[in-house]
């Protein structure tokens, strides 16, 4: 492993505290997914990336800083990556998914938040994640009431811009939605100083169109009844998406879905055929959150489908390349964005619609619709997706939890006694 | 030597209790004894206790279930307490429409069981709010047994406990003795508030076929009829109630050794 640590310094990383974390993380990362048997070959670039996480790609984007570059924070899916590549910034995740981070974040928020919002508070505050230091600018987004007020308290910290997301999706939200996009692009154009033209907004649509369709060609062989890939394995994949250069995680995801084409073709699964195959849906799942994963993935289950942030709610739907003006850019963007069903918006049927066509198209023999512990959005949907799950004959199990380890034993049994309840 | 003996191991949280099995499905021994430190040692413990009644791995096969159940390294397999309660509970009361209420030491269970199978179910959370170790820090705060603080709760009523947590229960308790409330009138308020707590949870659930009540609370007829009435539906309970869980890995030891 190379040694980052004098980059960690330059980046004014609390490092004794640091180090505690890169100590976990390695086990983490072998009880999770080198313990699995027979995983597709092309997880070696995940693999890798995941075991010098605060390494590799903060070393790239340092480097493309000194060449001017500037990188943009962002915390939710709304916000749109194109904008930024179009002037020729850099766009990185910024959620945090470890108990590690919580109480560095409770320190200034309400124990009643989402640990989604306290963990990524305390990756700043706490100075305990590369990224959450390098980003120049962050890019929050009016959605839940919890990430509404962290941002001001991150915003004293570390430049912010806010974009404003509809809480509905009637035509003029749409509208409004596109203002907000041509907005936030001249806000990128002065951060960076570099014009956005509709040349090149149309070169970037074109770059994230090309990772979603990888993305997505990976998720469609999970559709199969020969299972080539474990949920595990694709989450990470998807979690890493977010920080990684989109043309080479294109590549990747391409690389990895051509293998797992050979495999169904050749009969190649990774589990045994009494399975029972399990869509997942409910708040996102940040990195290294593979807490639910992989309980499932040892209680005879595997996880085929994410509706989730961190899953279809990412790539699904395209934008429209065709348009040639930026106004009309900004439009087919803002249609594009608008069509991800997150349980800020009301109504939110849109959502439940996704989940019984995920759940036809995965051939799921069940869901569980899991939330983050105090996020009273995604909580209160689980009324209405049960209610429709069960009309529908599908089981579903509703789950609530957080990150810490306290309750997996409880959701081990929950789980378990689920997936016995589907054989 | 052929199996003979079906063995089911239950390690809950307070108690772990074991039923054997014989081919015919009747239960022809029933253990039970506090779980203690160390699942593993109890485990360890019964596996002798059964040797010395000449149940071998030789001839019999067994099941675990319950929070424990990891920590029975004889077990052939491992299976979750709702599956086994719910096999249990149908064998006991010889149905196979049920609805089954497990308040055990830890947490609460409810499962909705038709044609034998388990249709849905809902546990509490984390917390204890609703369980057996809800009423034991009551009884010991009002310095009773578990038996006699259903006794009592017969005799009383009129008051009344808000919280939901073990935790400001307790305080809540501890000030109606200060303002020198009957113990009897405190103990029902106790059983009003676990009887609240588990009726909310039923009411996630479709309640189906008969009602039964089984875990180490079974036996307390006050609790279940309480029970009863703010359910609507008359609750059953068996003597061998706190031995569904056990009974119901039995049953799966026989479906794993009879192929
Ligand atoms: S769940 Fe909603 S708020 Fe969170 S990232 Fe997704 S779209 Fe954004
Ligand atoms: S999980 Fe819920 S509460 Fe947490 S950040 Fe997302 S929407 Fe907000």
């Amino acid at each position: 492993m190379a040694d980052y640590r004098k980059m960690w310094e330059d980046l004014g990383m609390d490092m004794e505290n640091h180090d505690n974390l890169c100590q976990v993380l390695p086990t983490a990362v072998g009880d999770v997914f080198l313990s699995q048997e027979n995983r597709p070959e092309a997880m070696d670039f995940w693999d890798l990336v995941i075991s010098e996480v605060h390494g590799i790609r903060p070393a790239e984007l340092i480097e493309a800083q000194k060449e001017g570059r500037k990188v943009f924070g962002t915390f939710c899916v709304y916000v749109p990556d194109e904008v930024v590549i179009a002037a020729n910034g850099i766009v990185t995740g910024l959620c945090g998914g470890s108990q590690f981070w919580v109480p560095d974040g409770e320190k200034v928020l309400p124990k009643s938040t989402c640990p989604l919002v306290k963990a990524s508070v305390g990756a700043r505050l706490g100075r305990t994640c590369p990224f959450f230091r390098i980003a120049d600018m962050y890019v929050g987004e009016t959605t839940c009431d919890g990430k509404k007020k962290a941002y001001e308290i991150l915003g004293e910290d570390v430049p912010m811009y806010i974009m404003d997301v509809p809480q509905m999706k009637r035509e003029k939200d749409i509208l409004k939605w596109k203002d907000e996009i041509a907005e936030f692009a001249k806000k990128v154009e002065e951060f960076t100083g570099n014009q956005i033209t509709p040349e090149k907004l149309a070169e970037s649509i074109h770059i994230i169109n090309e990772k979603r369709k990888a993305l997505a060609r990976v998720y469609n062989c999970r559709k199969s009844k020969c299972l080539p890939i474990s949920g595990r394995d694709t989450l990470l994949m998807t979690q890493i998406s977010f920080f990684d250069d989109p043309v080479r995680c294109a590549q990747m995801c391409n690389r990895l879905a051509d293998e797992l084409e050979q495999r169904i073709r050749d009969g190649v699964s990774v589990v045994s055929a009494d399975t029972k195959r399990i869509l997942v849906t409910g708040t996102p799942l940040a990195v290294p959150n593979w807490k639910l994963h992989n309980i499932i993935e040892t209680s005879g289950g595997a996880v085929v489908c994410e509706e989730m942030c961190t899953g279809t709610r990412y790539f699904e739907n395209l934008v429209d390349e065709t348009k040639t003006t930026l106004d009309e850019q900004f439009m087919a963007l803002s249609e594009r964005y608008m069509k991800t069903n997150c349980a800020c918006f009301t109504p939110n049927t849109g959502r439940i619609d996704d989940i019984l066509r995920l759940a036809k198209e995965y051939q799921v023999d069940g869901v569980i619709d899991c939330s983050l512990k105090f996020c009273c959005l995604y909580d209160t949907e689980k009324y209405a997706v049960s209610r429709a799950l069960k009309e529908a004959g599908i089981p579903v199990l509703s789950l609530e939890t957080d990150y810490e380890d306290a309750d997996a034993g409880q959701l081990r049994t929950r789980i378990g006694a689920f997936i016995e309840m589907l054989s | 030597m052929g199996i003979e003996h079906f063995i089911g191991i239950d390690i809950g949280s307070t108690c772990a209790k074991t039923v054997v099995m014989d081919q015919e499905g009747r239960i022809v021994h029933r253990m039970l004894r506090p779980t203690g430190w160390s699942s593993v040692d109890t485990a360890l413990s019964i596996r002798e206790e059964l040797a010395g009644m000449g149940i071998t791995s030789d001839n019999g096969i067994v099941v675990s279930t319950g929070y424990g159940r990891a920590a029975v390294p004889f077990a052939a397999k491992n299976i979750t307490e709702i599956t086994c309660h719910a096999k249990g509970a149908c064998h006991i009361h010889a149905a196979d429409d049920l609805t089954v209420i497990d308040i055990g030491g830890q947490d609460t269970k409810l499962i909705a069981v038709s044609g034998g199978q388990v249709v849905d179910f809902v546990m509490n959370d984390k917390c204890s709010a609703g369980t057996g170790r809800f009423l034991e820090v009551m009884a010991n705060t009002l310095a009773v047994t578990l038996e006699d603080l259903c006794e009592l709760a017969r005799g009383g009523g009129g008051a009344s406990i808000s919280s939901m947590c073990t935790v400001f229960a307790e305080s809540e308790v501890i000030g109606l003795i200060g303002k020198g409330e009957s113990r009897e009138n405190i103990a029902s308020a106790v059983i009003d508030s676990i009887v609240t707590k588990v009726a909310s949870q039923a009411g996630r659930l479709q309640p189906a076929g008969k009602v039964c009540l089984t875990g180490g609370l079974c036996g307390f007829d006050y609790l279940r009829n309480r029970l009863g009435k703010t359910l609507r539906c008359e609750v059953e309970a068996s003597p061998d109630g706190r031995y569904a869980g056990a009974a119901g890995a039995a049953l799966c030891a026989m479906q794993l050794g009879l192929g």
